[in-house]
């Protein structure tokens, strides 16, 4: 199996130094996987189905979903309840990552449906270890769920 | 109207009752004194009638004439009263009679000696007899009896006129107590009726009218319109002062929730975006180190160490700080909590801090309290953790944990051996990151005593504490006891 075959991450972050230092930690990590980014909400939107700046990319399918809390234009919530709520794209898995420890975000997002919380450690060793843990359970342990069909097909607006 | 009715009716009676009694008293009088002389003029008629018989009789008398001593006593027809007349001899014999009626003849009437003359009555007549003198020698008797028919009837009469009087006057009464009810009783009824009008719609705008012209009346209307408008203007003016009490509880309380929202926004904010750049930085200082640590020397080593030294403290601070907040607004839900069970699971928290050392506790039974016991077992494990932490220079620790039961209040205390501190700076110790040792010689960020306020505090109760330099210290926290059992 090569790279190209491995299913995808996205990672929903509009901070340029916390995403450079999570695709640091995923390398670091030798993570195989193709990582997409979009740099908010909207960007993130636009991926998943496949429209605007990513209308002509081609499907693929995901094995993760990384999302910031605090985006502009479109939050991380409001993203989360979007994937949550169209019967093809509920079953990826969403994993937000997040500076707030708020229990008011942690209650929603669980309520939005989210399937797992993480909180950015600040010190970077801590951080490392659980971009690691997240990119080893995510993208390699875990089973993903069978992709319906309907969520190859890119072309929804 | 039942009272006005009242005061009025009683104004009427008492007016028609001496009306009344004045004028029987009077008629009374009068008629006694018209009966008086009329029947003294009846007396006075009756025997001067009876002294003319006498002596227009004397001759037939003589004579024995009883045919002329019968039209002297025809004579007496002309009195209307006299009804029966007689004249007798000495010796009794009826000598000559007149009668009106044609009544039974009258007996001879017995002289007392000596008299002359002889008055009687009875019911229905007067009687008068005399004796007929000739030259001293009396030579018969007459005797008339008259009847009162005369004064019945101008008794009657009398009455009549005194009823009618009565009657007329008692009607005049009432019209005057009719006319004095409207200036007495009219008024008074009308304060009434404001009063009760005032008393049943809590209207003190109402206002009772000028009615009457008497002094009194007006000083008791003025008097009940001046209480009311007291009332009025005291009442106007407390609405106001609650009024305006509302509007600034109101205020305030708006006040209060755009702080409080915004207080909420920026520790959200505090927490979400302080904590960013800090990962940054440790994670950059990190990846500098990965990619050109080499190349670098001993001290500047040192310095990217201290860099994410510093940020991982900040991100210390910021969650401590974030923590106290949200202790603020957390919500107390008190029940019933053994302080003796909570120590002991405090002193569990706090086991890993103890480290080996030698620690002599004394923990006493304490009592019950009503507390919350997510929010006081910080508290605990605070002062248990603080006394351990400043009693790590002594080579025996005490630590002592014990309470007093005062009036309305538990307080407990946690006492150690420990470093202590200058009493000068005591009310530093609950302050926010306020700390009274460098942070070389003891770990800690100084939040922990100001958490520790904070909840007791939102329990109601207080804190404080005692010590000196080397000395140990002891730390007081109260908590209000309804009900705390020993």
């Amino acid at each position: 199996m090569t790279a190209a075959d491995l299913p995808h991450i996205l990672i929903a972050e509009d901070s340029n130094n916390d995403l450079e230092l999570t695709l640091a930690a995923l390398r670091s990590h030798r993570v195989a996987n193709e990582v997409d980014v979009a740099h908010d909400g909207a960007e993130a939107l636009d991926y998943l189905y496949r429209r605007g700046a990513y209308a002509q990319l081609a499907p693929a399918p995901l094995a993760l979903v990384l999302l910031d809390l605090k985006m502009p234009k479109v939050d991380g919530l409001e993203v989360l309840r979007q994937i949550k709520s169209d019967p093809a794209l509920r079953l990826t898995p969403v994993v937000m990552l997040t500076s707030s420890r708020e229990e008011i975000d942690l209650v929603r997002s669980y309520e939005l449906g989210v399937n797992a919380y993480v909180v950015k450690p600040v010190a970077f060793g801590q951080f490392m270890e659980a971009v690691k843990q997240l990119g080893a359970f995510w993208a390699v342990l875990n089973e993903r769920p069978p992709m319906p069909a309907a969520s190859s097909g890119g072309n929804r607006a | 109207m039942q009272r006005h009715g009242s005061i009025s009716r009683r104004l009427t009676w008492m007016n028609m009752l001496v009306s009344g009694i004045a004028l029987l008293i009077a008629g009374v009088a009068f008629a006694a004194y018209d009966l008086a002389t009329f029947r003294s003029a009846m007396v006075r008629d009756l025997s001067t009638e009876a002294s003319m018989v006498a002596s227009n009789s004397v001759a037939a008398l003589l004579f024995n004439d009883s045919h002329a001593a019968e039209e002297t006593l025809g004579a007496l027809r002309a009195s209307a009263s006299v009804v029966r007349a007689q004249i007798y001899t000495t010796d009794g014999r009826l000598f000559a009679a007149y009668s009106r009626d044609g009544s039974a003849p009258l007996p001879m009437p017995q002289f007392a000696p000596g008299a002359t003359e002889m008055l009687a009555f009875d019911a229905s007549s007067a009687y008068v007899a005399r004796v007929i003198t000739s030259d001293g020698a009396p030579v018969g008797i007459v005797r008339i009896r008259a009847d009162l028919q005369a004064m019945y009837v101008r008794l009657g009469r009398f009455a009549l006129i005194v009823a009618a009087v009565l009657v007329l006057s008692l009607a005049g009464a009432l019209l005057v107590s009719r006319v004095s009810q409207r200036a007495i009783s009219g008024p008074l009824a009308a304060v009434a009726a404001s009063a009760r009008q005032v008393s049943q719609a809590k209207d003190y705008g109402i206002r009772a009218p000028h009615v009457g012209t008497a002094y009194e009346l007006t000083v008791l209307v003025d008097s009940f319109n001046e209480m009311l408008a007291e009332i009025q203007a005291r009442d106007r003016s407390l609405q106001q002062a609650h009024d305006q009490l509302e509007a600034r509880v109101r205020e305030r309380t708006e006040e209060l929730h755009a702080i409080n929202s915004e207080l909420e926004a920026f520790t959200y904010s505090v927490s979400h975006d302080l904590r960013a750049p800090l990962r940054h930085i440790t994670g950059f200082a990190s990846l500098l180190e990965q990619e050109a640590g080499a190349a670098f020397n001993e001290q500047a080593r040192r310095h990217l160490t201290t860099i994410t030294g510093a940020a991982s403290r900040m991100a210390t601070l910021i969650d401590d700080l974030l923590a106290f907040s949200r202790m603020g607004r957390a919500t107390v839900t008190k029940r019933r909590v053994d302080l003796s069970q909570l120590v002991r699971e405090a002193r569990g928290e706090v086991w890993t801090d103890v480290d080996g050392r030698r620690i002599t506790w004394e923990v006493h039974e304490l009592p019950h309290v009503d507390a919350d016991p997510s929010l006081l077992r910080p508290v605990m494990v605070n002062l248990l953790s603080n006394a351990i932490k400043y009693t790590s220079t002594r080579d025996e620790a005490r630590i002592e944990v014990g309470s007093e039961v005062r009036q309305g209040e538990v307080v407990v205390f946690v006492r150690d051996n420990g470093v202590g501190f200058d009493m000068a700076y005591a009310h530093k110790l609950f302050g926010v990151f306020q700390r009274l040792h460098r942070a070389d010689e003891f770990g800690g960020t100084g939040i922990g005593l100001a958490n520790v306020r904070r909840i007791v505090q939102r329990h109601g109760g207080r804190t404080w504490a005692e010590g000196a330099v080397g000395a140990g210290a002891t730390f007081y926290f109260s908590l209000p006891s309804q009900g705390a059992a020993a």
